[in-house]
């Protein structure tokens, strides 16, 4: 492809055997989701040229910047990518100014001129007023930023996260979500995250890969991964089913128009979860406080330890959790007609 | 519960007698110091110049160690070559060499018809033996392992995830060095470089052994001591051994602790 990023590659570090085919197209952001171990970090390291990878190659734009065995080798300061790290690795001896001014210095640019554009970055970033301050006065959220506008300011072609978010605590992490959204939004080339956390793959990405055991088992958007999970790792990554949706007051809208009801307001962009053991099943309409209610069919059950998965589709597919003795009674079985039944307040909602 | 006191009682006496060993030096020269004659047996003009010879040849051994010291111990702190360990025991020769036998080795490596030393006499008219920048390069040997090896630490000791940091945002090995290594270890560099001169300073073996003895042009103060002592002149001999004291007490409280840590 023209412009975008290829990376074929092939790396082994000790136990690890990666080997993932991963095409980013400019404008893209990719999520790269994974248990520990899975070869993400790897993946994404040899992209950046930190690893050598043991064969295959790497190419921006049509450029091949790495090529194994016995091909060119261009070093990572030498390739035109931004990496914001997990631990965002902010120089403790500089100024958050000059923090990321240092990717503009070492292209050529004076003091001054750097400094100048620095600050706007750190604008655009929303913390203009902090420029002055050393890494160790920010906190975890402030500092990712500022590692996010030094990784911006050098004008990547690639943009490549490592866990951005994974540092931040839970109270935090969703304003940073949004911004780190807004800020992904503003960068024209190709961004590839790593993250183990499905709401931030679901609320800044357009695609997502799953890698597992160092090879890629399944891509799609978040909705087709829920649809058909390929692993049992995909099916706990989604099985918090998963819809992406706007808020209209007291009501979500999400995919194909399906309504549902949520317990407080909300407005905009946002991620709603129904965990599945939330969701009540009955033969006949139920007649219970449940605001979200409809009829539906069931497609497929999966023993689950002790408990039975039920996948449902109909209007909004969702997986339900019950009890082998409920399926029992409930007679439940591929095919059969059902009423879904979900309490407002069961629906979590996130805004994006 | 019950061994525990004679065992103690032993440590604490082989301590008294360490401790005795290592101070009962030191205070016999304050003891016996001239010190109303200090200011004129300093100010002789032999005194003079062994101690401008001092800073002269002790200056130039450090520009030396530092500027061969530092890139080694940057190439062995991070560079895994074939051979690295051996480099590295070699490095710690001239801390277990006797001086003088180092000095003799100087001789036959850089001495008028030595390996390297017969070239630089015969293409460029350059005499080593028996002269100041001799009387440097002797120093240098001596001085050297205690910045290879506390720059060494200090590069391994390094954040190796922002000099990664650095690389992604364009900056070559070079810039890394400068302006994310450089900062953070700059405190145990200087040292071992402050290290290596007060070692330079004191050395004595090998400079008599190779660059000799010779008044204005190699006698530095432990060369000049020695001297004084040969012919007699006590009091003179003891001014300039207070002069190396003092030296080597400021330098050690200069650094306190935590900097002498990589040794």
């Amino acid at each position: 492809m023209s412009g975008g990023l290829e990376a074929a590659v092939q790396v082994c570090r000790g136990t690890l055997h990666l080997e993932a085919d991963l095409r980013v197209a400019p404008g893209e952001t990719v999520a790269v989701v994974g248990p520990n171990g899975a070869g993400k970090t790897t993946l994404l390291r040899a992209i950046a040229g930190l690893e050598a990878i043991d064969a295959g190659r790497v190419a921006v734009g049509g450029r091949i910047l790495e090529e194994a065995p016995a091909g060119r080798f261009v070093p990572p300061d030498r390739r035109s990518m931004g990496v914001v790290f997990q631990d965002h690795r902010l120089f403790p001896h500089l100024s958050a100014l000059d923090n990321v001014a240092f990717g503009l210095r070492n292209r050529g640019l004076g003091r001054r001129a750097a400094r100048r554009e620095a600050a706007g970055w750190l604008e655009r970033v929303g913390l203009g007023g902090r420029a002055a301050s050393r890494p160790a006065q920010l906190s975890g959220g402030q500092a990712q930023r500022v590692a996010l506008a030094r990784a911006l300011a050098v004008d990547p072609e690639v943009l490549l996260l490592d866990e951005p978010l994974a540092a931040l605590d839970a109270t935090t992490r969703p304003a940073t979500r949004r911004q780190l959204r807004a800020d992904l939004g503003a960068h024209p080339g190709v961004r590839v995250l790593v993250t183990h956390d499905i709401l931030d793959a679901a609320a800044v990405a357009h695609r997502l890969v799953v890698l597992e055991h160092g090879r890629i088992v399944q891509e799609g958007t978040v909705t087709e991964l829920a649809r058909r999970p390929s692993s049992r790792y995909v099916a706990d990554l989604v099985g918090a089913n998963l819809y992406p949706g706007r808020g209209e007051g007291r009501v979500v809208v999400v995919e194909g128009g399906f309504r549902l009801t949520v317990a407080e307001a909300v407005v905009g962009e946002v991620i709603v979860r129904i965990a599945p053991r939330a969701v009540v099943l009955s033969g006949q309409r139920p007649a219970t406080s449940a605001r979200n209610a409809w009829e539906a069919r069931v497609e497929l059950l999966e023993p689950a330890g002790d408990r039975v998965r039920v996948r449902v589709g109909g209007p909004l597919p969702i997986v339900a959790e019950v009890t082998p003795a409920a399926v029992t009674e409930l007679a439940l079985a591929g095919d059969a007609r059902v009423w879904v039944a979900v309490k407002a307040t069961e629906v979590d909602v996130d805004v994006t | 519960m019950r061994g525990r006191a004679p065992r103690s009682r032993l440590a604490l006496a082989g301590a008294a007698v360490g401790g005795a060993v290592l101070v009962l030096p030191v205070v016999g020269l304050a003891w016996r110091a001239p010190w109303g004659a200090l200011a004129s047996d300093l100010t002789t003009p032999a005194a003079r110049t062994a101690l401008r010879l001092s800073l002269v040849c002790s200056g130039w051994a450090t520009v030396i160690t530092v500027a061969t010291g530092v890139p080694l111990a940057w190439v062995l702190a991070r560079v895994a070559f074939p051979g690295r360990r051996v480099v590295r025991a070699l490095v710690l020769v001239p801390l277990v060499l006797p001086p003088v036998v180092g000095g003799v080795g100087l001789l036959l490596a850089f001495g008028r018809r030595g390996l390297v030393g017969r070239y630089l006499s015969d293409w460029f008219s350059v005499s080593l033996p028996f002269s100041t920048a001799g009387a440097a390069l002797a120093e240098a040997f001596v001085a050297l392992p205690f910045l290879v090896l506390t720059a060494e630490a200090a590069f391994r000791g390094a954040d190796r995830g922002l000099e990664e940091a650095a690389r992604t945002l364009g900056a070559s090995p070079w810039r890394v060095f400068r302006q994310v290594t450089l900062p953070a270890t700059w405190p145990t560099l200087a040292a071992g470089v402050a290290l290596a001169w007060a070692r330079a300073l004191g050395e004595f073996g090998a400079t008599i052994t190779f660059a000799g003895n010779a008044p204005g042009r190699t006698t530095t103060i432990p060369l000049q001591v020695y001297l004084l002592l040969q012919s007699g002149e006590l009091d003179s001999a003891i001014a300039l051994s207070l002069v190396l004291l003092a030296v080597s007490v400021a330098v050690l409280a200069g650094l306190r602790q935590r900097w002498l840590g990589a040794l």
